[in-house]
């Protein structure tokens, strides 16, 4: 593979499957990522994200199909797919007997930094965490949020061309999230660095420039937040008025369109909301209480794509089973 | 602030070059935890020494009523045989920590780095063969505790063999632990692995004159070609005399093993343990 020859993609796969056993996992994904873009994989769990990231990260052997990263193959040459990128897990995977350098310096050794850049680069990263104060403390006095960011600072240490990260924000709290939302978009601005990231989190696939929506191993759609929540069929308005049935009346007649009747009032989707509520009000004779116009979310999007709502419920007792795992792994950790 | 990488970096890491730093950061990282953690460190002594003090007292004192024990001091017999203890526990207990490290999540960082396995293993098994080194060259302080004082020459020969028996025990020691899955599997291995090798090994009694069946148990436990020559090295330099030595050695079919042949099947006996653990790590994802 040439120094020089660049990838038209970043990240690239075809027909990806995975299966275990009788399970299919990943049923024929084709996923492009471009290059210095933040691509979100989302999905409810158990819908193939994490055999997903596997497979790209080479510990995993797809069952069928290729992917590349940064136009390696990652099953023809996985050392050199290893070298190029950055992971970030799910659960943490930092020695808590160790300081935080201490770590780092063992990951500069392990993807073989040059010396003369090791301490330069380790105090740049732990100052884009902000964790530079923190250096020389013991990673089992971190919180969880510190863990997390000491582990992005170490997943970017060697300069991979992608970043991988499996649910980065999972069992965060809200501030927390924010917060490495803000080091992820920061990285992307000064290193152009692509990242790839997994979660089941709606609200925060927005932060992200494209994003692909995995439901039973299949992509069910792929483009950026914007252009999925166009598949929605735009913007909805609700309005309330003194005289549902006239107004009804009315909008069948002047703009042909069929609102539903909803307990707040009647409902339509309008491909430009914005544009469409003056010429609403300017039209209608009967007296209007209150408009409301709302964009579709990516929960609607998802809802409208699979049929059904991610499953919040599932995911938020799994969420608590790890808390309290990480607890009590924690407290052991320490004896 | 700069960009850290402008163009990030597309040259491929030289894998062979890292796999040799990866051998040293993995020796280095148990070098520091060891160091860190000094109350396990003088903890590991206190078994060893309540063997040599006051079993060591107890039997000595009991076999001196019952007519002797050949001609030797029952204390200074067993104090090779503990300091063989300390090794062997501190070598098992340094190759767990792979175990711990499987499910804290840490050995992930290593096996998704460019880097050959083998590293893993190597490295582990050294910093495993450290630990235990310097838990016998505590004991070896000891020596005067016992009575026993080694010329400078026989100093350096207990090092020598300890750090040869340290090597074989953590290579076996990191070859079991790539196999376990979790942490339950390890008071298997203490119960049917580390303490056996240790009743076998020739540490609290002599290897003589033993039933059949139980000879053949201690001629392939290893520990027994690490207890055999430290305890030749350490009674010569205490003057005990040539033949009194040879009737309490080790011997197979029959001959005592000259010395260079037990430090040989101690090599020997790592590597192999050593390649199955290099086998057991690359073919795991």
């Amino acid at each position: 593979m040439g120094e020089d020859q660049l990838a038209e993609w970043a990240v690239e796969t075809r027909e990806l499957v995975k299966t275990y056993g009788k399970v299919e996992a990943v049923r024929g994904i084709d996923l492009s990522v471009r290059p210095g873009e933040i691509f979100g994989f989302l999905g409810p769990n158990g819908a193939g994200k994490s055999t997903t990231i596997g497979i790209l990260c080479t510990l995993t052997e797809p069952t069928a199909g290729r992917a590349l990263v940064g136009g390696i193959d990652v099953v023809r040459d996985p050392g050199s797919v290893r070298a190029r990128i950055g992971l970030v897990f799910q659960d943490t995977t930092l020695d808590d007997q160790l300081t935080a350098r201490e770590n780092l310096e063992f990951h500069a050794f392990l993807y073989d930094v040059p010396r003369w850049e090791r301490r330069r680069r380790i105090d740049r990263v732990l100052e884009m965490v902000d964790l530079r104060e923190r250096a020389g403390s013991l990673v089992r006095t971190f919180s969880g949020g510190m863990k997390r960011r000491l582990e992005i600072a170490r997943g970017i240490l060697h300069s991979p061309y992608v970043l991988f990260l499996d649910e980065p924000t999972l069992g965060l709290d809200p501030q927390t999230r924010n917060r490495i939302w803000e080091y992820l978009h920061d990285l992307r601005r000064r290193e152009g660095i692509t990242i790839f990231m997994t979660t089941h989190y709606m609200d925060e696939a927005e932060f992200c420039d494209r994003i692909a929506i995995i439901d039973h191993g299949r992509i069910v759609a792929q483009g950026s937040p914007a252009e999925l929540k166009g598949l929605v069929g735009g913007d909805v308005i609700t309005l309330r008025t003194r005289d549902d049935g006239g107004a009804l009346e009315q909008i069948r007649q002047r703009f042909g369109l069929e609102p539903a009747i909803d307990p707040g009032g009647l409902r339509l989707e309008v491909r430009d909301g914005a544009g469409f509520v003056p010429r609403l009000l300017r039209e209608l004779t009967v007296p209007v209480d209150r408009v409301t116009l709302s964009r579709p979310s990516l929960d609607d999007v998802f809802l409208k794509l699979t049929g059904h709502a991610i499953r919040d419920e599932e995911v938020g007792m799994r969420d608590r089973m790890r808390g309290m795992a990480v607890r009590w792994r924690g407290a052991r950790g320490r004896r | 602030m700069e960009a850290i990488a402008a163009r990030p970096r597309r040259t491929a890491v030289d894998s062979r070059r890292a796999s040799v730093l990866a051998v040293y950061v993995i020796w280095k990282r148990d070098v520091i935890r060891y160091w860190r953690d000094r109350v396990r460190l003088v903890g590991a002594l206190a078994q060893p020494l309540l063997f040599l003090v006051i079993l060591g007292t107890g039997l000595a004192s009991a076999l001196r009523g019952a007519g002797g024990f050949g001609g030797l001091d029952y204390q200074q017999f067993m104090y090779p045989g503990i300091i063989g203890m300390a090794v062997l526990f501190t070598s098992v207990f340094s190759a767990m920590s792979i175990v711990w490290d499987r499910e804290f999540g840490f050995l992930r960082e290593v096996l998704v780095a460019p880097i050959d396995r083998s590293a893993v293993a190597v490295g582990k098994a050294l910093g495993g063969a450290t630990q235990a080194t310097v838990q016998g060259l505590v004991l070896l302080a000891l020596a005067p505790l016992v009575g026993v004082r080694p010329t400078p020459l026989a100093v350096l020969e207990l090092i020598g063999l300890i750090f040869c028996l340290s090597f074989a025990l953590a290579s076996v020691g990191v070859a079991v632990a790539a196999r376990m899955e979790s942490m339950m599997g390890f008071q298997f291995v203490i119960n049917f692995m580390v303490q056996p090798a240790f009743f076998l090994s020739g540490a609290m009694f002599p290897l003589t004159g033993l039933p059949g069946w139980m000879t053949v148990l201690t001629r392939i436990d290893p520990l027994a070609y690490g207890v055999d020559p430290l305890r030749r090295v350490v009674l010569a330099a205490n003057g005990t005399p040539a033949a009194a030595l040879d009737r309490l050695s080790l011997t197979v079919a029959g001959a005592p093993v000259a010395i260079w042949a037990e430090v040989g099947i101690l090599v020997g006996f790592g590597l192999v343990a050593l390649s199955a653990a290099i086998w057991s790590f690359r073919r795991r994802a």
